[in-house]
């Protein structure tokens, strides 16, 4: 015990020496300071606890830089809970974790009540993912859509839909619809984005679970589901991807925003009062280091190099 | 006259005796239908889970890459729990029991208190996780911690404990007590010397089950937001920690197929830890009864 006592204070009193010369506004004393750190952060055998929580799309992101990291820093314990990116910010809101992760922007609310609580936080967009609309294997008769029949199929009339409402060229039968959870980012990204705002079909089947919504598009050759790229790549052989304007959602067209409106990039939110710890410090400096590469190697895509750049310039890593 | 009409008996004996096999078959054929969902289960387990159940399993932290996936945190998690659940359960629940078979007066209140034991047994797991996520997690400060789930849980079964440890003290036969205070024993001295004795075995049937349910429940954890990614084991009962069933179903939502037999392997060895957990209560049930 003592010597992670004699650990512990030595990097506490460490990163409050360091800090206060961070927080000067001289650029000259910055600079000089940041070199300082990331040398010491690869040397020095640094103790903390972290605590993240959040998307479910993020969490394989997550979950690769938090398995690399305690490699490199064993004695920094990082847990990160899977609770959706509303379920996320609502423990952040609370104070109950120290960085969070979202598939959507933070939203005005929850903005003020973080602000209500005094928390002050930075958002760090680490990767791009591309929503991905599916419709079962048999489907025969859907290749591409536009963002408005999209719109169209999704939004809820009070009626139950058929395909022919949408198009008379498609089968007089009912649509079955598929959706993450009113919890998770990606539902609050397409409500936002195609539908905006208003009420997506209320016959659709909601589900956390996204393996769920593979199984149930798999199953009906009426369904239509939406979800992220990743579960997509790893579901190819059992799904149908559909275009939108032409667009088929590959790791190109998603990077290069080509794939619209359905690209949205994946954050994570850190609490800043936590950055200023040295385990922190380091384990958000590693997994903004380390995040496109492992987002490429997780089914997600890179976001471009220029966003990674400033987040460095940021973080002064 | 006859009491017996012999005539009217043997004409409604083939219907009696149709009756009687068709019952016995209704019941045998429940006794299997319930037998082959087991087979079923088992078989599924065993087969989707063995090609990743190896020591190693055992010895490594959860990896996105299923082969090296392993449950090493979870399971010390599980078992870190149930150190705080068993004791803090076991001691109230027979606690509660106690007062409420042997000193606790028989009238209108201690029936509604009864009652309403029997009720909070029945109530869905997530309403545990609910509240001990406002007073033990939030309100107590306790966080994320191995105590706070530990003590949601132990509140999850106390109700179930409570009712089994009453069951077995009734069962004491009361010229058992009569006997001790014959002798000039004290209240509490007949309970502890008497009573409780004879009581145990049902009391630790009734509370291993209970922990059983504890280490397998999910909804609780999820409420309460237990973390899965996690590559640490816990350091104290404040620390952080993930729970097998959490993980378990971490690994059963993931895009990988792969990740559903890494999930069955992460079942059996939460069912190798209740069939663990079981044998032991039956090992104490027999080396108990065995002194009366």
């Amino acid at each position: 015990m003592k010597k992670w006592q004699y650990v512990m204070m030595t990097s506490v009193v460490g990163s409050a020496l360091l800090l206060g010369a961070c927080g000067n506004d001289n650029a000259a004393k910055d600079s000089s300071s940041s070199s300082s750190s990331s040398s010491t952060s690869s040397s020095e055998k640094l103790e903390g606890k972290i605590a993240g929580d959040g998307s479910s799309t993020v969490s394989p992101i997550m979950e690769g830089i938090v398995e690399e990291y305690a490699a490199t820093q064993p004695n920094v314990q990082v847990s990160v809970g899977v609770s959706g990116t509303g379920g996320g910010f609502e423990k952040f809101i609370n104070g109950e974790t120290d960085f969070s992760n979202a598939s959507r922007p933070v939203k005005e609310e929850e903005a003020e009540k973080l602000k209500e609580k005094g928390i002050d936080y930075t958002q760090f967009e680490i990767a791009y993912d591309g929503i991905s609309i599916v419709v079962n294997k048999n489907n025969d008769w859907i290749e591409d859509i536009t963002t408005k029949q999209l719109e169209e199929i999704w939004l809820d009339n009070g009626k139950k839909k058929k395909w022919s409402d949408i198009n008379k060229d498609w089968p007089n039968e009912e649509i079955k619809f598929y959706s993450p959870g009113t919890d998770s980012g990606t539902y609050d990204y397409f409500v936002n984005d195609v539908l905006e705002e208003k009420q997506l079909d209320k016959s659709a089947t909601l589900s956390e679970d996204d393996n769920v919504l593979v199984k149930g598009v798999e199953a009906d050759k009426n369904a239509i589901g939406f979800f992220g790229f990743a579960y997509y790549l790893a579901n190819k052989d059992k799904l149908k991807i559909v275009k939108i304007n032409g667009v088929e959602p590959t790791h190109d067209t998603i990077q290069s925003g080509e794939y619209t409106p359905l690209s949205r990039p994946l954050f994570v939110y850190a609490k800043n009062k936590s950055l200023e710890e040295p385990a922190m410090y380091d384990f958000m400096s590693y997994t903004l280091k380390h995040a496109g590469e492992m987002a490429e190697s997780v089914g997600y895509v890179k976001s471009p190099d220029d966003v990674y750049k400033k987040i460095k310039q940021h973080l002064k890593i | 006259m006859a009491y017996i009409n012999h005539e009217t008996v043997a004409k409604k004996l083939s219907v009696r005796r149709l009756k009687n096999n068709l019952w016995k078959n209704v019941f045998l054929l429940a006794l299997l239908l319930a037998l082959a969902a087991l087979v079923i289960l088992g078989y599924r387990m065993i087969s989707q889970g063995t090609a990743y159940l190896n020591w190693e399993f055992l010895q490594n932290f959860s990896s996105r890459f299923p082969e090296k996936a392993g449950v090493h945190a979870a399971l010390i998690g599980s078992i870190a729990m149930l150190a705080i659940v068993a004791p803090v359960s076991l001691f109230l629940g027979v606690g509660a029991a106690i007062y409420l078979e042997e000193y606790a007066k028989k009238n209108k209140f201690t029936q509604f208190i009864q009652m309403n034991i029997s009720n909070l047994a029945g109530v869905p797991s997530i309403v545990f996780g609910l509240l001990g996520l406002t007073i033990f997690v939030r309100m107590l400060g306790m966080g994320k911690s191995i105590l706070a789930a530990g003590l949601t849980m132990s509140l999850l079964i106390l109700p179930v404990v409570i009712v089994a440890a009453q069951e077995a003290i009734r069962a004491v036969p009361d010229h058992l007590r009569e006997a001790s205070f014959g002798m000039g024993a004290t209240k509490w001295q007949t309970i502890y010397k008497v009573v409780l004795p004879s009581a145990i075995p049902g009391i630790l049937t009734g509370g291993i089950l209970a922990l059983s349910r504890a280490i397998g429940e999910t909804a609780p954890l999820v409420v309460i937001g237990i973390p899965v990614i996690v590559q640490f084991l816990p350091t104290g009962i404040l620390s952080e920690f993930t729970a097998l069933p959490m993980l378990i179903f971490d690994w059963a939502k993931r895009p990988q197929e792969e990740f559903q037999y890494v999930a069955a392997a992460g079942i059996l060895v939460l069912m190798i830890l209740l069939i663990f957990m079981n044998s032991i209560a039956v090992w104490i049930r027999n080396k108990f009864q065995k002194r009366y």
